[in-house]
């Protein structure tokens, strides 16, 4: 096998040293009811390079891929350009094929990566630090619902409607089980958000109001409100970014008043991969940062003086702290957080401040011409690469028609809300500077004729 | 080398000869400054087009500060990246003994199927007709995962070790709250992974220990003394964290079943049992598989990993959305829309979307390739290096359960017999010096100066001999005191770091050099 250097000889001859008669005897301890009498049944035996690499490609064929089609999805993960570099540089075997690095005297390649990570992450937020990932936003955003209790010591978490419903149900399944009181209501479809409700209910019993920036349907909105008041009742702002290309073009949450911002950091340099492996951003101000969770890189001498850097406040961790640690979380998403790193440095400011205007005026463009269509109406004022339309009927429906149509049209407001019937005629629409003029013309005018073709079969 | 007077160097080695540089590099060793140190805010290493022309539609919310970033041309970006990936050990360079880690090579092929467009550049929320080979993946992954462990059902979505076995005891607390028993007890052993109490406490339930017995296993009469009506449960890792497989495993679970509690499997350990053993066989009902461990997906520096996690009938209803399902020739996407009419016991979502589909293609190719005669074989290999290891050390290496029978996938060992002064740190850091990355340290804790050595399968015999022989050569030097030790690595990239100072004032972030003075 090709993964396996040992030779029949060396097994022989290890026995041997061992003084074991066969192999058999290594697993004496294994009892009786459990040993079985060969390779497991039902389960194929060893194949080649080439058949395994067959085998996928077959499976992989039988997916519709966003580049070989005009494609329009978004809602907490985007496709955006990869440079080529990026894939180049985090398959490096030297990263790729290292572990967490808790020998930091041959680990400060990692190490330094994450802490410019964690620079760029907390620079983005406009937070003053972050540390050095989690699994993916809407872990990270649990994680942020939790520390706000830690440092409130209080229970009651104001989740916005405008909050992407996988977080919110992560939110509440993990709350049933701590205790948690999670407040939230589905959104609605109008242009402005639910600032004003929110505000009318945060007091003395609120842990932290979170808030998505741009939320679910691509709205914006102003957060210092909320912040001050969340602070006047001693309650923590948390602002939630799924979409961080967005903070290239918007004022960041940290110079709001948010007090811990997390964020889903796939839409720079991961890539969509089916929802996973992704990378979680979390970054927070300096005076909570012993209530953080997660690894932090920090940074520091060796024995001569020279700068390095490691693993650091690992005394919040479970690994130390056992069952007082402040999360159970082991693994960051380190692979991910590199990509993101990598690709942030090719970017630098101006690259950043640049694909953010670009996304920005695609999707205004996409809107007005959306806009055109007969019974289409744009719900958003504001937004910056995602926006939401109401259609004259059911969007889920027209969403499986067009991709009949090899189009894929965006995310229907059913698939994500499927008890909200008031919602079941909305779709988000996305559009990132891979989008062209000619996608844009090719979802209207489809989308056009399927809501046309519609009103013919069902006269209304 | 010059000597401060305790007799350790200050100096790294400095051979005779050796010149000091005006850039501070040693030939391929190469010194790297931050991105912000020599990046520029202007710069970029992306070409875009023109921004087309069109009217803001930002609400006012027009950023108008600096960001604080800096950018790099590509060849700038590909150079600071190739230096700091030089600056690290990692698999492909050499044998990782780390314990418990399961550091075995990645192969390569993996990495290929997993950036096929079909998988790398699909959407999670694509209409399912649209993504039928990516839920085929999931879905065969799973099948695989059942079958090789015995179990009825699997959980996809967890999204490392840590969460799949948060996964299983929220499992576990889902199904004593359905029969209306609420017990707010889970038992660890106290050899355990860090996680296992702190996943407990997570999830509300208070932790106990079980004593180890002196032959390093579970201590079962304890353990029977302790069950009782407040007990949900057990955390057991086996084979154990002193490398050690329970035989009374079976009888573990029944008397916890007994009990009327469930047990939890801690499968970070699976490698050393893969296609040879089935965990369903021993009567447990959860257990989380490490894909990152035992299925070869890279380790990445810290991550990403995938935790799925395998149930018995008892805990499949509770088991978390979403998951996959095959009707006819067709493969379904269970949500939350569609769980009502399926899974109404469901604990719900435990992570947006489905799960590290990227890890999910990787795991699966490596399973294909073994098949399960090579799996069987992984296992065989993997304990067949670590006992080769065990008994070519313990003569000069303390082996607390040496006698204790064969080890399974890893061998471990204590400082006993160190000179006054050494530590396991002191060999760790001597080990870097002689190129390897050191084992599993001060882990467990039920052992002095632990030292847990996990060769994995993918080790040639040849290396394994070089290997303790530097480990040898190492242990001598700590058992007569050369002073040297403390002082390694002299050879790697920093000598050691002060992490007492990075803890007590932590600096997290790089500021510009007038900031930072300014903050003193």
């Amino acid at each position: 096998m090709r993964y396996l250097p040992l030779e029949p000889s060396d097994r022989q001859a290890m026995l041997a040293k061992i003084g074991a008669p066969d192999i058999d005897a290594l697993f004496a301890d294994v009892p009786e009811e459990a040993r079985l009498d060969g390779p497991i049944r039902d389960l194929p035996n060893h194949a080649s390079e080439m058949a395994v690499d067959a085998a996928f490609r077959k499976m992989a064929r039988k997916n519709s891929a966003a580049a070989d089609m005009p494609f329009f999805l978004g809602c907490g993960a985007y496709r955006h350009h990869v440079a080529a570099s990026v894939d180049h540089l985090i398959q490096r075997g030297e990263f790729l094929t290292a572990y967490t690095p808790y020998q930091p005297e041959i680990a400060q390649g990692t190490l330094q990566m994450l802490f410019e990570f964690q620079t760029q992450v907390a620079r983005l937020f406009g937070t003053d630090v972050a540390n050095a990932s989690m699994y993916d936003g809407s872990t990270a955003c649990w994680e942020a619902i939790v520390m706000a209790r830690r440092i409130t010591k209080r229970g009651r978490a104001i989740l916005s409607s405008g909050l992407h419903p996988h977080y919110v149900s992560v939110a509440k399944t993990m709350a049933r089980f701590t205790r948690d009181q999670i407040v939230h209501s589905a959104p609605e479809l109008v242009a402005q958000g639910d600032t004003d409700s929110l505000l009318d209910q945060i007091d003395d019993d609120t842990s932290c109001v979170v808030v998505q920036y741009p939320d679910i349907l691509g709205r914006i909105a102003d957060m210092s409100a909320l912040a001050d008041k969340a602070h006047a009742h001693k309650a923590l702002l948390i602002a939630v970014v799924t979409e961080p290309v967005a903070l290239g073009a918007l004022t960041p949450p940290g110079e709001m008043g948010a007090d811990i911002v997390v964020g889903e950091g796939q839409s720079i340099g991961v890539g969509l991969n089916f929802g996973g492996p992704y990378v979680g951003l979390f970054g927070c101000n300096q005076k909570y940062v012993r209530q953080m969770p997660g690894r932090l890189c920090g940074e520091t001498v060796d024995a001569e003086g020279k700068r390095g850097y490691v693993l650091t406040l690992s005394t919040r961790e479970q690994h130390i702290r056992r069952e007082k640690a402040t999360s159970n979380i082991c693994t960051n998403s380190g692979l991910c957080a590199l990509a993101f790193s990598i690709h942030m440095t090719l970017l630098g400011e101006a690259g950043l401040r640049k694909l953010a205007a670009i996304n920005h005026a695609k999707a205004v463009r996409a809107a007005n011409r959306l806009a055109e269509i007969p019974g289409v109406e744009v719900v958003n004022d504001a937004f910056f690469n995602e926006f939401t339309v109401t259609l004259p009927e059911r969007a889920r429906r027209i969403v499986r028609t067009l991709a009949d149509q090899r189009i894929l049209a965006g995310v229907s407001l059913n698939r994500m809300y499927p008890d909200e019937e008031a919602l079941a005629h909305g779709l988000v629409v996305a559009v990132t500077e891979t989008t062209n003029d000619e996608d844009i013309e090719t979802l209207a005018e489809a989308l056009e004729a399927a809501l046309a073709s519609t009103r013919e079969e069902v006269p209304a | 080398m010059s000597m401060n007077n305790q007799g350790r160097p200050t100096q790294p080695d400095m051979a005779e000869g050796t010149v000091k540089t005006f850039t501070g590099n040693r030939a391929l060793m190469l010194e790297e400054p931050l991105i912000f140190e020599i990046g520029a805010a202007e710069e970029t290493g992306v070409d875009f087009e023109d921004v087309p022309e069109t009217e803001s539609r930002l609400g006012g919310l027009e950023r108008n500060q600096p960001i604080g970033l800096v950018g790099l041309s590509e060849p700038e970006t590909v150079r600071h990246y190739t230096r700091l990936s030089r600056m690290n050990y990692a698999i492909d360079l050499g044998l990782f003994p780390l314990g418990s880690c399961t550091m075995k090579h990645n192969p390569r092929l993996n990495e290929r199927v997993a950036r096929m467009k079909g998988f790398a550049d699909i959407h999670p929320l694509q209409p399912v007709d649209s993504v039928q080979g990516a839920l085929e993946v999931i879905h065969d992954l799973g099948e695989w995962l059942c079958k090789l462990t015995g179990m009825p059902a699997v959980a996809m979505s967890p999204k490392a070790g840590a969460h799949g076995e948060l996964c299983g005891i929220l499992a576990i607390r889902s199904a004593l709250e359905a029969r209306g028993d609420a017990r707010e007890v889970i038992l660890v052993p106290e050899s355990a992974h860090g996680t296992n109490p702190a996943t407990a406490a997570f999830a509300g339930y208070r932790v106990e220990d079980i004593p180890a017995t002196p032959e390093g296993r579970v201590d079962l009469a304890a353990l029977e003394e302790r069950l009782g009506s407040d007990v949900a449960g057990v955390m057991i890792t086996n084979p154990n964290t002193c490398g050690l497989f329970e035989p009374d495993m079976k009888r573990i679970s029944d008397a916890v079943h007994a009990a009327g509690g469930l047990v939890y499997c801690d499968g970070a350990n699976f490698n050393a049992i893969v296609g040879r053993v089935r965990p369903g066989d021993l009567g447990i009902d959860a257990m989380h598989i490490n894909l990152h461990k035992t299925f070869s997906t890279p380790h990445g520096g810290g991550g990403p990993g995938s935790g799925p996690v395998v149930f018995s009938e008892a805990l499949a209803p509770y088991a978390p959305l979403p998951f996959v399902e095959k009707q006819g020739d067709h493969y379904v996407l269970i949500e939350e829309e569609t769980a009502e009419d399926h899974h109404a016991s469901s604990f719900g979502r435990m992570v947006a979307f489905h799960g590290q589909m990227g890890m999910f293609t990787r795991a699966l190719a490596y399973m294909m390739s073994h098949g399960a005669d090579g799996l069987k074989q992984v296992a065989e290999d993997a304990v067949l290096n670590a006992n080769y290891l065990l008994r070519s050390l313990e003569d000069v290496l303390d082996a607390p359960f040496g006698a204790s029978g064969p080890c399974m996938h890893e061998a471990l060992f204590s400082d006993k017999g160190f000179a006054e002064g050494f530590t396991t740190l002191d060999l760790a850091k001597a080990l870097i010096d002689e190129g390897y990355h050191p084992m599993t340290m001060y882990f467990p804790l039920v052992v002095h100066g632990a030292m847990l050595v996990e060769p994995t399968e993918t080790e040639s015999k040849d290396a394994l001999d070089q290997f303790i022989g530097a480990l040898r050569s190492v242990v001598e030097r700590a058992k007569a005191g050369d002073e040297t030790m403390h002082g390694a690595p002299v050879h790697a990239p920093r000598r050691r770091l002060d992490e007492t100072a990075a803890a007590r004032k932590p600096i997290l972030v790089w500021q510009e050099p007038e900031q930072a003075e300014a903050a003193e």
